[in-house]
């Protein structure tokens, strides 16, 4: 059951990727030209998963999954130096090629070699990273 | 004035919505991109990995599935300079696990249950993106 609702929630993503065209790198990064030609596609998705995804937030209340256990707990409001080196350093990746981890992934399939060779830069991004943020700790 | 682009991104934003609301209503859990797949690249995800690699081998095959099934030429338009698909890459697997959320985590699931944390993540990453994009057409004089 678990592992079936995983590969629902998967293909909704990925479909809806490509669907929405964040797979298209052209549209992503027409969204962070705000000096020049921009292209609002991107708030239009994120509105559009925002509306579903705040619904399903109000129903976790008083109630459990349907796989049992428990939802996640209310978020942090702790803010540290990880958030935002991260977070920085995320943006321009995805600025530099207009690719981020979702379709990237989505994208794998038709997006040819350049695809392949931004997965594994990714991944070894993401080997590296807790010896990054162990770094960050101690700083 | 709705241009057709915005509908398609409206209705694909829905979609991923939903995929959302299934993995959070169903699995008690966030669906984000960067950290399902960045938990089995670290092992920090590993004990519940045939979960996590269900969902990857869906989030790859279904949307490959529609554009053959479709015969429609899907285009990710990608740089042909490899050189920076290698540092954005790394940028963007690195980033995304410091940060420990992307534009799913923090963004829709963060921003939908008003996370502090994501909210700023997102504002952060978009003016960071934003800046390099602006760097870019002015050296490139295009993208």
């Amino acid at each position: 059951m678990r592992h079936l609702l995983s590969l629902v929630s998967g293909a909704l993503f990925g479909i809806g990727l490509y669907l929405s065209g964040m797979t298209n790198t052209d549209k992503v990064q027409g969204f962070l030209d705000f000096f020049g030609n921009w292209d609002p596609t991107l708030a239009f998705v994120m509105g559009g998963a925002i509306l579903p995804m705040a619904a399903a937030w109000a129903l976790t209340h008083g109630r459990k999954p349907l796989i049992g256990g428990n939802f996640p707990e209310r978020p942090e409001t702790k803010f540290d130096r990880k958030l935002v080196v991260g977070a920085i350093l995320f943006g321009m990746g995805w600025g530099l090629v207009g690719l981020c981890p979702g379709p990237a992934l989505a994208s794998l399939g038709f997006g040819g070699i350049g695809g392949l060779v931004f997965l594994a830069a990714m991944l070894a991004g993401m080997l590296v990273a807790p010896k990054a943020r162990q770094m960050l700790d101690r700083a | 004035m709705i241009e057709m682009d915005w509908i398609w991104g409206l209705i694909g934003g829905l979609t991923i919505g939903c995929g959302g609301a299934v993995y959070l209503l169903g699995n008690g859990r966030i669906m984000g991109a960067s950290g399902i797949i960045g938990g089995l690249v670290d092992g920090s995800g590993r004990h519940e990995w045939v979960d996590r690699v269900a969902f990857l081998a869906a989030l790859i095959i279904a949307p490959a599935l529609v554009v053959y099934a479709s015969g429609s030429v899907a285009q990710t338009n990608l740089t042909s300079n490899i050189f920076m698909v290698v540092v954005a890459g790394f940028l963007v697997g690195l980033g995304t696990r410091i940060g420990n959320g992307c534009t799913s985590g923090h963004g829709v699931c963060g921003i939908s249950r008003l996370s502090p944390r994501g909210i700023v993540a997102t504002l952060v990453y978009i003016a960071a993106g934003a800046l390099v994009v602006v760097v870019l057409r002015a050296i490139l004089g295009g993208l």
